[in-house]
């Protein structure tokens, strides 16, 4: 058992970093929530793109380096570290792109990956439903078949940075006489400019215009935008779920940068005698340093011809309840300044502190929420009976 | 970098976690807090045949160590399965006596005068009286350090020899105080009193903190063991226990509290196994790598006792149910060698 990165990974982490330090803007970006701000990070995605820092994990052909999951955390590591910007591109790299190697064409992967890598198109998930939330399976847009393709119809919601994006993928009901709720659904992708759609900016908590809503009226879905078979798309989803997740989400250098932070905010503000706030300082970084050494297990524990099932219900529940004490422990330290947003002029860093607070609140709900983590963790991994939600 | 346990690890840790179930420990721990220690000693002869107290002393001294991970292997299926005895002080004073064995060996004569010891303190002295009977499972030692464990010595009635290190001097202690029994009886408590200094200098001080790291790491290992064997007692038994015509488990509000002490017991043992490997390598950053592990392992297994006992009901709060002996231990054990609070500040301390 050992902790050591070989020469050639410290050498892709000196690259990276060296790369970083050369492209990282100095002035943030404008928030990657709002209009102007969608389009300065799909900029910034293109200059990833360029010197193939946008998809590291990829095979080179669609744009990536072939990078294992080691490195793929390194890469991170080194990225929040530096204080690179946000990832606007993530729901399709995340999500969309693992399900594709997993289930689509060869075709598919070819036509959507390095667009996808390229900023070109951003992409947007419709799961949720108005009536259908961590009760996914109860969704009931429709997908009907027509001739070459299918008809979509119904309303999605909570859709993140919909307003903003180019295309969009999500589950439908294709079989609405199939058994049970799970079955006869179908995972598909669609334009957002196409006919029959129309996407309504929803308010978010943080005062952005970041979720959308989806009203979809027979809008016609070409065959060779269905991923996996027709009638599959619950097991073909499932798999995207699992990498949201788990690692891909939410890297744990992310944290550690995070942690580095406050532990500087702390040394900076604190008066050393309030040993209460050094306290969850402490817990923030341990913390961290927990969900870093937990993912490097779980890079060995693939990289030695294992896999990660219903453990990444392990990461979710963790990262999301560290990201809040983390950031509800920095704005303590702040006092009077911690309410300041990103908009204030006299905000300690740019409002990040706060921002990421109320961002972090919502951490325990996306991704699938940490109830049904709850259950998952207890019927998967601890073999608990079933039983009523 | 391969972060996993190798399969010679895994199958140690199995060999152990077998012998241990076949064993009656928790027989031996009632006994143990019944003042017969008998039981106990056979026990320990077994660990011993096993190979777990070799790994804290070096191979000059009839050992196979120090090896700070499998020793934190061992110590965690040692308290998976509660058993009794000053297990932990054994193995720090085996790295005390050989940290100062060391200092002894390569610093030559000079070195012994400025500890003031005794004529040679290592291969004529109390390290090679000691170590290669703790290797053997044939001494048991307790080891105080005020300065890191507090006042009281862990079971000194039933240790060979008791160390206790007061600053930079060590002395083997000549009798004890009264018995103060601790909230988990399994634990016996006394001050040591009396005896002779063994030596005296920096080298003591520093071996002394030495070991109060390993005291630490073994102590993190331990309790997440016991929050092992609490979370899996604790499944069993909402399984099969029924009320309102289901099994309890089946009950979100029960599977939310075993969720989150499966997340909390998963997160603590990378943070063992990482600090094991940085005392191994000897890095400066040991010492707050070992504070992370102790402080999130025993928070852990005080959070599963909890669980434990609320899951339980009224049979966890009895004495009958062995559940006790898992559950009255979590708290003593997240305190010993290091409070949280203190774990917490190492963290940070630079």
């Amino acid at each position: 058992m050992d902790l050591d990165f070989s020469a050639a990974e410290d050498a892709f982490r000196a690259e990276a970093r060296a790369w970083l330090t050369a492209h990282v803007p100095e002035s943030p970006l404008p928030s990657l929530e709002t209009e102007d701000g969608f389009a300065a990070h799909r900029e910034w995605e293109r200059t990833l793109f360029a010197d193939r820092w946008s998809v590291v994990s990829w095979p080179e052909e669609y744009g990536g380096r072939g990078a294992s999951i080691l490195r793929w955390l390194i890469f991170e590591e080194e990225y929040y570290a530096a204080g690179a910007p946000g990832r606007v591109s993530q729901n399709g790299i995340n999500l969309l792109a693992p399900t594709l190697f997993e289930h689509g064409t060869d075709e598919q992967r070819a036509r959507v990956l390095p667009s996808m890598a390229r900023g070109d198109v951003v992409w947007a998930q419709a799961w949720s439903e108005p009536e259908s939330g961590s009760d996914l399976a109860s969704l009931r847009s429709t997908a009907e078949r027509t001739e070459g393709g299918w008809l979509l119809r119904g309303q999605k919601t909570w859709s993140s940075r919909a307003a903003f994006a180019d295309r969009a993928f999500g589950l439908f009901r294709s079989d609405p006489a199939a058994g049970r709720p799970h079955q006869g659904l179908t995972y598909l992708m669609f334009p957002l400019d196409a006919d029959g759609v129309t996407v309504r900016p929803i308010g978010r908590l943080d005062g952005k215009p970041a979720f959308a809503e989806l009203f979809l009226d027979d809008v016609f879905v070409p065959d060779e935008d269905v991923i996996g078979a027709p009638g599959q798309g619950w097991r073909v989803a499932m798999s995207t779920a699992g990498n949201e997740r788990g690692l891909t989400l939410r890297s744990p250098g992310r944290f550690t940068a995070a942690a580095e932070r406050l532990t500087a905010l702390w040394r900076e503000n604190a008066d050393p005698s309030d040993t209460a706030l050094r306290d969850r300082v402490a817990d923030a970084v341990i913390g961290a340093r927990a969900y870093r050494l937990f993912a490097y297990a779980g890079a060995s524990r693939i990289a030695a011809g294992g896999s990660i099932g219903a453990e990444s219900s392990l990461n979710k529940v963790f990262w999301s309840e560290l990201d809040i004490a983390l950031h509800e422990t920095a704005l303590d330290l702040l006092g009077p300044y911690g309410e300041l947003s990103d908009e204030a002029t006299e905000a300690p860093a740019h409002g990040s502190w706060a921002e990421g607070h109320t961002f972090s609140l919502a951490g325990p709900i996306y991704a699938g929420t940490n109830e049904i983590q709850r259950d998952i963790i207890a019927e998967r991994l601890l073999g608990l009976p079933k039983g009523r939600r | 970098m391969r972060f996993l346990l190798d399969d010679e690890q895994r199958e140690f840790a199995r060999s152990l976690d077998g012998m241990l179930t076949a064993a009656d420990t928790p027989g031996a721990a009632r006994a143990w807090a019944a003042g017969d220690t008998a039981p106990g000693r056979a026990l320990w002869a077994r660990l011993a045949e096993a190979g777990v107290f070799a790994l804290a002393v070096p191979e000059r001294h009839e050992g196979l160590g120090p090896m700070p991970l499998e020793l934190a292997v061992a110590c965690a299926e040692l308290g998976r399965h509660a058993v009794p005895g000053p297990l932990v002080e054994t193995v720090a004073a085996a790295a005390f006596l050989d940290r100062l064995d060391e200092v002894d060996r390569l610093d030559g004569l000079d070195e012994v005068d400025r500890l003031d010891g005794l004529d040679g303190f290592g291969h004529a002295g109390a390290a090679a009286e000691w170590l290669p009977r703790i290797a053997g499972g044939k001494a048991l030692l307790s080891l105080c350090v005020p300065a890191a464990s507090g006042p009281y010595a862990l079971d000194p009635d039933a240790a060979d020899a008791v160390l206790v290190v007061d600053g930079d001097t060590v002395r083997l202690a000549e009798t004890t105080g009264p018995l103060q029994p601790s909230a988990d009886p399994v634990r016996r408590l006394a001050r040591p009193l009396g005896g002779t200094v063994l030596a005296r200098g920096p080298a003591v001080a520093a071996a002394a903190s030495h070991a109060a790291e390993v005291a630490a790491l073994a102590t993190a290992a331990q309790s997440l063991g016991l929050g092992r064997a609490l979370l899996d007692r604790t499944v069993a038994y909402v399984g099969q226990r029924t009320q309102f015509g289901a099994a309890v488990g089946s009950f979100q509000a029960v599977k939310h509290r075993l969720a989150d002490t499966l997340i909390a017991l998963e997160f603590a043992q990378p943070l063992l196994y990482s600090a094991a490997l940085a005392l191994a390598e000897g890095a400066d950053h040991a010492s707050a790598e070992i504070a992370a592990a102790k402080v999130t392992a025993g928070e852990a297994a005080y959070a599963a006792a909890r669980t434990a006992l609320q899951l339980h009901g009224a049979v966890g709060y009895t004495d009958e149910l062995d559940l006790a002996l898992w559950i009255r231990k979590a708290r003593p054990l997240r305190d010993a060698w290091g409070t949280p609070a203190a774990c917490r500040a190492r963290v940070l301390a630079r």
